[in-house]
């Protein structure tokens, strides 16, 4: 009976609901307040760094035009965007975002497991993007080393950032996995032990499962990016030599001796491929509750979609050297990382027909969230099949380094999980706010960015297949790639400033609904999950009221056969809720 | 149903983009044939899902919207279903790997009887090594790189002795006999890749990476480095040159040993002073430069710098365009000196002149310099001195002649010739200045060092 | 990475094979099924605070397994020359055994609720674990005055980098360990700090068994 002491210990905490402006929105410990902070942080870096694509994207399509972007100011730009969408937008935001919203609403809750954690958790994520961003108003400005930070190249003469910019990202790499081990920490054990009476693991919903296995992976890849940033800060501050082999530098021979840049690389990538999955998982299981509520159909294969979550966490870990094909690490390793790489194919793959086949006899409705839902599986499945290219070894050698992978990853974790962090904020605005938002704007931010961001990768494939490789500043004059590359990188140029724009349209949607939105009820979308099933919308502190929900069914009871409606909430009793046995499922 | 029509569309359009587009790999140059093939049938096998799962989307998409009335059908699982989908699946998967492995077993075993190359790569540039007549490459040592030994080839190792030293980013190698590159680095990480080669492989300081292949059809390719090295990492170009056996073995002959380089004989001052009386003509009896004349001072310049671009003049990779009026003069000129004894004892009498810095005649917005010159810094130096295995000095050289390279490097006057791969990069970094106001700020800037 | 790999397959094998365990006899859409409404189904048996310490030290030991992967991978190349680990290592593996045991007391005493004996093992794990560091320092003091300087090899980066990391943990640790006996000294109830103790002794457990890991290593090569 553990459980039900420690799901209703509960009552004997009294809940002192904050009072003052600064406790309730500031040094708040709700983690619905948390996770609002998260978000907004998140997305407004995100800004920052979608700005910065801009500015890379006009010296791309128009070269040497632009005054304002030499080689320079180039790699800053490509090195910030890159870190930022990766780590401070997009693992902040579904983890720190949506994880602290959804995890105990989702469960049946009242709050995380450690509140005050959680909020330290917040203020140091909120250290490390200040760190980050402190470091454009340095002597010698950010870092330039690319977002993989590769020695011997990131802490020598020659890359822009390496008088205080390289300093400053490490340390603010540092703060910022502090800062996600607190709230890991927290999202696992809240999910462990917090859970309402009847939520048992396998009736969470998917995007609980997501975003559980993919905290578990950040919390054991996340000490790798630890370990070789304090180890590279040592070798550029105190003139170690953990990756520094005897070299020269502008001429002169430098006192290293010895390292191994190869070393360094299998660190951060023992971190950086689990954390691809750190960004896919939490979407692939958000994007699972939306084509399930919106498709009124139980998530096809459910189980099998939590063993597809599994495996590919697991698997996550030993497939990181895929991103070393040609990094002259031994050779012979290629045959085992590609043939991992390819196994991951599989448990991908299924997951990809089980969102299709909860389509599949559904009863579709294609709201906003949807139609991100459904954009999401295009795209992901586009960029998923491109990664076919490239894990397997040999394909990828002509086309590393070039464009086709910078196409590849933009379309798999750069378009498709924002997709779904589109989706999801429309999804569970509603619920968030209390307000709906306009459904007209959302659908045209959904086509535009959609239709935009293809029109952006779909050539940029082609770029690479050509040859183009990446991080160029400028193409010049180059005798295999024809001219009208040059008019592709044009049009992609266009498509991507474009839909930069368009973003304003989703800013202003949800700040404009705020105010001007309809009252949206508590459960606008029928949906079956905990958290519209809450007493209050926006829910208040403490989440329920008085009483805990007790929970007796899985997450998908979608248009039930014989019952009168097309949804039973999980905290609906079977005796509430009669089935005419007539109609059941053949099961 | 729009969103249905529009997947379909995309799904089509995707497929006509792709069997339209122009775009698409160069021809293969090499014996690497069966990657194309892999990836020929990595496309079919994932075109085929591509297409198949999104059809099937959109059709379930219009077949099952919503309409009033019509419930969802409710089936939890279906075992059945999701066992062939991962068995069909995972048939897939291996058919795209087997063949993978296959061809990447033979890129990890280089063939016994292989031409050995060494390509050296240095922030921004190649240059290349044989092993000799006993087919052994000398040991080196990063720590031993010096101006008189830019290859860091340890001088008491005799297998070193007589190492082809290449010290310019064109290598030679033969056409159909399999060609085994070691790749070194002097300082960071670059990638040596020819695209019509198809493969490619980093380069790693500290230790020596290796890939082969053998080249089918003759002709000059591009090498890029294609691993991030720096600010000039689009400009660090090479060439590959693949030569009939005999044109091979004629181009072999020619390059200098090791043994030999260190033997050589420095320029005799004395015999170049009567060669220079010809350029006293306009660059002045000191080397001081005339501008009247457009002729730069040369007094205080790197000897390697002017030995490379004389041989440029001679070469006809410098002063062949035809607006450029003063490399024009200057071509004939450096054809006086035949052969390349003259051109050191030239150089070597140059280095006897008084050094004294030309006078500043430009004038620019230092601070905005100063910011620009931050790229420039890294191979002509901090101190505007020039790197000696970079680039040259800037320093003290007249302003107006950096003002009018800089603008002949920028409209292509200079450094387009496919072999001058040191005007080429120059032009690359020329090329992010702007306008002539941003060149004559990183002047004044220069001015003032 | 085989370190690594191998503690963290062993952590991911836990976590999964428990998962699975959880799941495979489910049959979640089955609103009726008696299994699914067991109490207590997929829940552990233990104080959150409890599991929050399990995954931070699933944590820990990925950061050290990494380290100790990266050392191994370090040690093979050319210029590593080993350094001579001070005796006095000895004797601070020693103290640190005895501030593990003393916690271990503590804990035991803390579980049958008595007061004394909990406050004498709380300050002599505390000074066990002082003087650990202390000895580590003069330990770093007497390999800097050998000539093993940080720079001068990476086996000698390593050795201060590994050591120091260890310490830094401790001190976390001895800040939860002040909290403890300053409550406990000031009067407060056995019971309420039985938690705190018991988290401070699995933490010093652990940290003892990294230790030994480390010197192990650093002895061996």
């Amino acid at each position: 009976m553990a459980y039900v002491a420690i799901a209703d210990r509960d009552h004997e905490i009294e809940h002192h609901d904050p009072t003052t402006f600064i406790t309730k929105y500031v040094w708040s410990q709700d983690h619905k307040v948390i996770a609002i902070q998260y978000g907004v942080t998140a997305l407004f870096v995100g800004l920052i760094a979608l700005i910065l694509s801009g500015m890379m994207r006009l010296q791309l399509g128009f070269p040497n035009s632009f005054s304002f972007i030499t080689p320079i100011e180039y790699y800053q730009f490509i090195t910030m965007h890159g870190m930022i969408m990766v780590i401070f937008l997009l693992t902040a935001l579904f983890l720190g975002g949506f994880g602290n919203y959804l995890i105990p609403l989702m469960i049946g809750a009242r709050d995380m497991v450690f509140p005050y954690m959680n909020m330290v958790s917040y203020w140091l994520y909120l250290v490390s993007v200040i760190i980050l961003l402190s470091s454009f108003f340095v002597t010698g400005g950010p870092t330039g080393a690319g977002w993989t930070l590769y020695p011997p190249q990131a802490i020598l003469p020659g890359t822009p950032g390496t008088d205080w910019g390289i300093v400053l990202m490490l340390g603010s790499l540092a703060v910022f996995i502090v800062a996600f081990t607190m709230g890991g920490l927290n999202y696992v054990t809240t999910i462990l032990q917090a859970r309402a009476r009847g939520m048992t693991l396998m009736r969470m919903p998917l995007s609980l499962w997501g975003i559980f296995v993919a905290t578990i992976l950040g919390l054991l890849a996340f000490p790798a990016l630890f370990v070789s940033a304090v180890m590279m800060t040592l070798d550029k501050v105190a003139g170690t030599s953990f990756f520094m082999p005897a070299i020269m530098s502008m001429g002169e021979t430098l006192s290293h001796e010895g390292g191994s840049p190869i070393l360094f690389q299998h660190l951060f990538w023992f971190f950086g491929h689990p954390e691809v999955y750190i960004v896919a998982l939490p979407a692939f299981g958000l994007v699972s509750d939306l084509l399930s509520t919106h498709a009124r159909r139980n998530i096809f294969g459910y189980r099998m979609m939590v063993w597809a979550i599994l495996a590919i966490g697991g698997l996550s870990f030993i497939v990181w050297a895929h991103h070393m094909y040609v990094s002259g690490m031994n050779p012979y390793f290629g045959f085992f990382f590609a043939t991992t790489t390819l196994i991951i194919a599989v448990p991908t793959a299924i997951k990809v027909y089980n969102w299709v086949l909860t389509l599949w006899k559904g009863d579709i409705h294609l709201n906003t969230p949807m139609l991100f839902a459904i954009g999401f599986i295009f795209t992901f499945t586009h960029g998923g099949l491109t990664g076919i290219f490239l894990g397997n070894v040999v394909v990828d050698l002509p086309l590393s380094d070039t464009y086709f992978v910078v196409a590849h990853f933009h379309m798999v974790m750069g378009v498709s999980p924002i997709l779904v962090v589109f989706g999801s904020i429309y999804h569970w605005y509603p619920k968030i706010t209390g307000k709906m938002y306009n459904e007209t704007l959302g659908k045209v931010h959904f086509w535009l960015t959609f239709l935009g961001t293809y029109a952006i990768y779909l050539p940029m494939h082609y770029l690479g297949f050509l040859g183009v490789p990446r991080r160029y500043f400028a193409m010049g004059d180059t005798e295999f790639i024809p001219e009208s590359a040059f008019v592709l990188n044009q049009s992609i140029t266009i498509s991507a400033l474009f839909v930069g724009v368009v973003q304003l349209l989703f800013l202003y949607n949800i700040i404009v609904s705020l105010k001007k939105g309809k009252p949206a009820g508590p459960n606008p979308w029928r949906a079956t999950t905990l958290e519209w099933q809450t007493p209050d919308t926006p829910p208040k502190h403490g989440n329920w009221g008085d009483n805990l929900p007790v929970v007796h069914r899985w997450a998908y009871d979608y248009s039930v056969p014989g019952y009168h409606e097309d949804f039973i909430p999980q905290n609906v009793s079977p005796d509430e809720a009669p089935v005419t046995e007539e109609h059941g499922p053949d099961t | 149903m729009p969103l249905a029509i529009v997947l379909i569309l995309l799904v089509l359009g995707s497929l006509v983009f792709h069997f339209v587009s122009p775009w698409t790999f160069t021809p293969i140059a090499s014996n690497w044939g069966a990657i194309d093939f892999t990836i020929d049938i990595t496309f079919w096998v994932t075109g085929f899902v591509f297409v198949a799962v999104n059809l099937f989307m959109a059709y379930a998409i219009i077949r099952y919207r919503h309409r009033e009335g019509i419930k969802a059908d409710y089936e939890p699982e279906n075992t059945k279903l999701e066992v062939w989908l991962t068995v069909i699946t995972t048939i897939l998967v291996a058919a795209l790997l087997a063949p993978g492995l296959i061809v990447w077993a033979k890129f990890v075993t280089p063939p016994e009887n292989a031409i050995e190359i060494e390509a050296i790569g240095q922030q921004w540039k190649w240059t290349f090594r044989l092993p000799g007549e006993d087919g052994d490459f000398g040991h080196t040592d990063a720590r031993l790189i010096t101006v008189d030994n830019p290859f860091g080839i340890n001088p008491d190792d005799p297998s070193g002795q007589d190492d082809i030293l290449v010290d310019d980013a064109i290598v030679h190698i033969p056409v159909n006999e399999p060609v085994l590159f070691w790749l070194r680095s002097k300082d960071v990480l670059h990638n040596f890749t020819v695209a019509q080669f198809r493969v490619k492989m980093d380069l790693v300081p500290g230790m020596e990476t290796y890939m082969w292949l053998e080249p089918t059809v003759v002709g000059e390719y591009e090498i890029l480095c294609e691993e991030l090295c720096g600010i000039a990492h689009h400009a660090m170009r090479g060439r590959v040159v693949v030569d009939e056996p005999a044109d091979y073995q004629a181009w072999v002959a020619s390059q200098p040993t090791f043994a030999e380089l260190q033997a050589k004989a420095p320029g005799d001052p004395a015999l170049g002073a009567a060669s220079y009386a010809v350029c006293s003509a306009c660059h002045g009896a000191q080397a001081e430069g005339l501008a009247l004349l457009n002729a730069p001072k040369l007094s205080g310049q790197d000897p390697i710098y002017l030995k490379r671009q004389l041989q440029n003049y001679k070469a006809g990779l410098r002063g062949i365009h035809e607006d450029d009026v003063n490399g024009r003069i200057m071509a004939p000129m450096a054809a006086t000196l035949v052969t390349d004894a003259m051109i050191d004892n030239v150089i070597a009498y140059i280095g006897t002149l008084d050094d004294i810095p030309a006078p500043a005649t430009l004038d620019g917005d230092v601070a905005h310099g100063a910011k620009l010159y931050a790229l420039c810094a890294n191979c002509h130096g901090k101190d505007g001195q020039g790197i000696k295995m970079n680039a040259p000095r800037q320093a003290g050289i007249n302003d107006w002649y950096l003002l009018s390279q800089l603008k002949n490097f920028k409209q292509g006057l200079r450094g387009r010739h496919p072999q001058d791969l040191g005007g080429k990069q120059m032009r690359a970094m020329a090329l992010t200045l702007q306008d002539e106001q941003a060149m004559l700020d990183v002047i004044a800037y220069i001015n003032s060092l | 990475m085989t370190i690594t790999l191998v503690l963290l397959a062993i952590i991911m094998a836990t976590v999964i094979g428990w998962l699975l365990r959880q799941s495979l006899s489910s049959e979640p859409w089955n609103a009726n099924d008696p299994v699914e409404n067991e109490p207590g189904r997929g829940v552990l048996n233990i104080d959150p605070a409890k599991i929050g310490l399990l995954s931070f030290l699933a944590v820990a030991t990925s950061l050290f397994a990494l380290f100790m992967s990266a050392y191994m991978m370090r040690m093979n190349l050319g210029d590593w020359r080993p350094l001579t680990e001070p005796n006095l290592l000895w004797a601070n593996t020693a103290v640190l055994v005895l501030a593990s045991f003393a916690f271990q007391l503590t804990r035991n005493a803390a579980t049958r609720e008595q007061l004394s004996t909990v406050k004498i093992g709380l300050v002599a794990g505390g000074l066990f674990t002082t003087l650990f560091l202390l000895g580590q320092l003069v330990a770093w003091q007497q390999l800097n005055a050998a000539g093993y300087y940080m720079t001068s090899n990476p086996a000698n980066a390593f050795f201060y980098l590994l050591t120091a990391l260890h310490g830094l943990h401790l001190l976390g640790g001895m800040w939860v360990w002040g909290r403890t006996t300053i409550r406990v000294l000031s009067g407060a109830d056995v019971r309420s700090v039985r938690l705190s103790v018991e988290l401070c002794t699995v933490y010093w457990h652990y940290l003892l068994l990294v230790w030994i890991g480390l010197f192990g290593l650093l002895l061996s090569t």
